[in-house]
């Protein structure tokens, strides 16, 4: 039973050697400002990976999270500034995420298809709607937003964990106890591991679908209401792409998409590589963007080919027992 | 709707059974959107339609279609070809950015043009071998598989640009031109290329077992191989074939702008050549290749794309429609769905 903790090890692994190797050049990346920093910066991806990991766990996937995160900026930059009162604006992206999500959820698992194209269809009717409320980045300005942006809670070493680490933190700790700990955690890993036998054992598959989905709204939401926090700005092309940033760090984190195999906890040290390269090609100054890209496809590949060994050895394994 | 009524009808005539096969047919959904699309035209801006001949070629919104449809077309038919083998290729819009940089490298370099263009396609070609060695020799999922060069083939663009300084990507070449914005009399040369290759895609796929290889493989890969057909060879094959067409598309797509812009051209190609197999009727469960469907698929999204544009509609709604649209023909092709109208419809009656 040891075994599924092996890709999510090998991922730590690659976070140890890339922290260690990035600080022997950069003695500054060991403070703890920067990873602070790192954890703050990137909260919004790692929380959007969280929410994705649940997706492809069950053998599906999500491709609306970056115009989710997108709409939720705007529609929040725009109702604050029509004098809503932004808690209840929170709740109410909050809600439209998951409601949204389901919808997604109902329309795959009603319709039978491909989630691919479902959220795909999702991804461009969010970022249309994004386009429509407003073309030009809108400044949110509220005293809830800067009361937000003012939390600090201080590490060691002179760094500090910034609101939007902390929720990210919670975020984790409720997604660990959903997946392992709840029926409904069981049921996703039972859909995507092997979906035949979940059918024959009565699991009921349209409800699981949508609470998947649901889930995945609502963290991409989540995600994007950090992200507008942080920007204290709504953009209409924000988190363009960044689905694929997500689903990439839950990638590395060790979930498989055929499905069925991952932890939660696997994105956040995903999120974490992506945000450590691209650090440290930050600090080496001299390098630009296109490294981050050509680094990040060139670790996916590494990545996967080590979790093909992972597997193939352990089907060896199995057909020597 | 009309189908229901059909079986009520006695006599069988050979006429209705026509009907009957022709509504059941793939091809009904994409094109009553289409026609759907070009009514509702018809009525809002009649202009569409106007066809005129100006600098001796022709003009119209239709031309435009067909103009501007075919690099995404190109693309979309060669993912046909991957989606037949069960796969996805996710890398088709950074293959085109790729294929943009070393165009503008090369003609700074100094090289013959018509080198440039074999150069470009090789280009294209050794990027869907990338994309097959890793889905067909290191079994690698191909979503994951095609996600390593969609994420790092944008960097390499912007790296390619960066061997001459990269601050001038802009270039000029007769030849690459003339494919993709000349005109051979009246008829613009990219429509005539397409048609050409097409062509050559349709032989290769129908008039040679390859076609039949993809579609057992991507149908049932174990009865595939069991019949001895060697299946990583198969999706090696069409994964470069993917990036042979979107070479093609990356040429005319560069050659169009006259420059490089790695980090911006063929941005969502990958989706818009999904969408077009799947309007298409192709099911990403693999195993069918619908070529002249998916033209039709990538035909729908085009003339959608410069409806939008042309009725004066904001260039934001394009999004929404398109995604309603894709709604639209997910639901209709949806059994579930069918049954719950046609229950509704019976409660009424």
């Amino acid at each position: 039973m040891r075994d599924r903790y092996l890709p999510l090890l090998a991922t730590i692994a690659v976070f140890a050697a890339l922290y260690i190797a990035g600080g022997m050049f950069y003695p500054r990346i060991f403070s703890s400002l920067v990873f602070g920093h790192l954890l703050a910066d990137n909260a919004f991806i790692i929380i959007a990976a969280i929410g994705v990991t649940f997706v492809i766990i069950s053998g599906g996937i999500d491709l609306s999270i970056g115009s989710m995160i997108g709409f939720v900026g705007v529609a929040m930059a725009s109702l604050i500034q029509a004098g809503w009162d932004p808690v209840l604006v929170l709740v109410l992206v909050l809600v439209f995420g998951l409601l949204y999500g389901a919808f997604q959820g109902f329309i795959i698992d009603f319709c039978d298809i491909q989630p691919f194209i479902a959220t795909l269809s999702g991804l461009f009717l969010l970022r249309g709607a994004c386009f429509m409320v407003n073309l030009n980045s809108t400044p949110i300005r509220s005293p809830f937003v800067s009361w937000f942006n003012n939390i600090y809670v201080d590490l060691p070493g002179g760094g500090f964990l910034t609101g939007g680490a902390l929720v990210m933190l919670f975020m984790l700790a409720l997604a660990i106890v959903i997946a392992h700990y709840t029926r409904f955690g069981t049921n996703v890993y039972a859909m995507g591991g092997d979906r035949p036998s979940a059918i024959l054992m009565g699991m009921p598959m349209r409800r699981t679908t949508v609470m998947i989905y649901a889930l995945a709204g609502f963290y991409s939401a989540v995600a994007g209401v950090i992200y507008a926090m942080n920007t204290s700005s709504g953009y209409p092309l924000a988190g363009n792409t960044l689905e694929l940033s997500a689903i990439a760090a839950s990638v590395l984190g060790g979930t498989m998409l055929t499905g069925g195999v991952g932890l939660v906890v696997g994105a956040l040290f995903g999120g974490m590589i992506l945000a450590l390269i691209s650090t440290i090609i930050i600090f080496n100054g001299s390098l630009n963007g296109a490294w981050i890209m050509i680094a990040t496809g060139f670790l996916l590949f590494a990545f996967i080919v080590i979790q093909r060994w992972i597997v193939s050895s352990f089907s060896s394994a199995a057909k020597a027992d | 709707m009309n189908t229901q009524q059909m079986p009520g009808s006695q006599n069988q005539s050979s006429f209705a059974a026509t009907l009957r096969a022709a509504l059941v047919h793939n091809a009904v959904w994409p094109i009553s959107v289409l026609v759907l699309i070009l009514v509702v035209n018809a009525i809002v801006a009649p202009a569409f339609f106007s066809i005129r001949i100006q600098d001796g070629r022709l003009f119209g919104s239709m031309i435009d279609v067909l103009y501007r449809g075919t690099a995404p077309a190109m693309i979309a038919l060669g993912m046909a070809v991957v989606i037949g083998t069960k796969g996805i290729d996710l890398s088709v819009g950074s293959i085109v950015a790729v294929v943009g940089s070393v165009i503008a490298w090369r003609i700074k370099e100094g090289d013959p043009h018509l080198v440039i263009l074999f150069t470009a396609l090789a280009v294209g070609i050794v990027c869907g071998m990338w994309n097959g060695l890793l889905v067909a020799v290191l079994d690698i999922q191909p979503i994951i598989a095609t996600l390593i060069l969609m994420v790092a083939g944008r960097g390499i663009g912007l790296m390619v640009n960066l061997i001459y300084g990269g601050t001038d990507p802009s270039f000029e070449s007769e030849l690459l031109q003339g494919l993709s914005v000349g005109n051979i009399g009246l008829i613009p040369t990219r429509l005539i290329l397409f048609v050409v290759i097409f062509a050559g895609l349709w032989l290769l796929l129908r008039r040679t077992a390859l076609g039949l290889f993809i579609e057992s493989v991507g149908g049932n890969p174990a009865a595939a191989q069991l019949a001895g057909i060697p299946s990583r060879l198969i999706k090696f094959s069409a994964y470069t074939i993917s990036g042979f067409m979107t070479g093609w598309a990356g040429i005319i797509l560069t050659a169009d702008v006259h420059t490089s812009d790695p980090v911006k051209v063929a941005m969502f190609s990958e989706l818009d050549a999904i969408l077009a197999v799947v309007i298409g009727g192709g099911s990403l469960m693999g195993g069918r290749i619908y070529l002249g469907m998916t033209l039709l698929g990538a035909l729908v999204i085009q003339t959608m794309v410069t409806s939008i544009l042309m009725s004066g509609m904001p260039p934001e709604y394009n999004l929404i429609i398109k995604a309603l649209l894709v709604l639209i023909i997910l639901l209709l092709q949806s059994n579930n769905f069918r049954a719950a109208v046609i229950a509704l419809l019976g409660r009424r009656k």
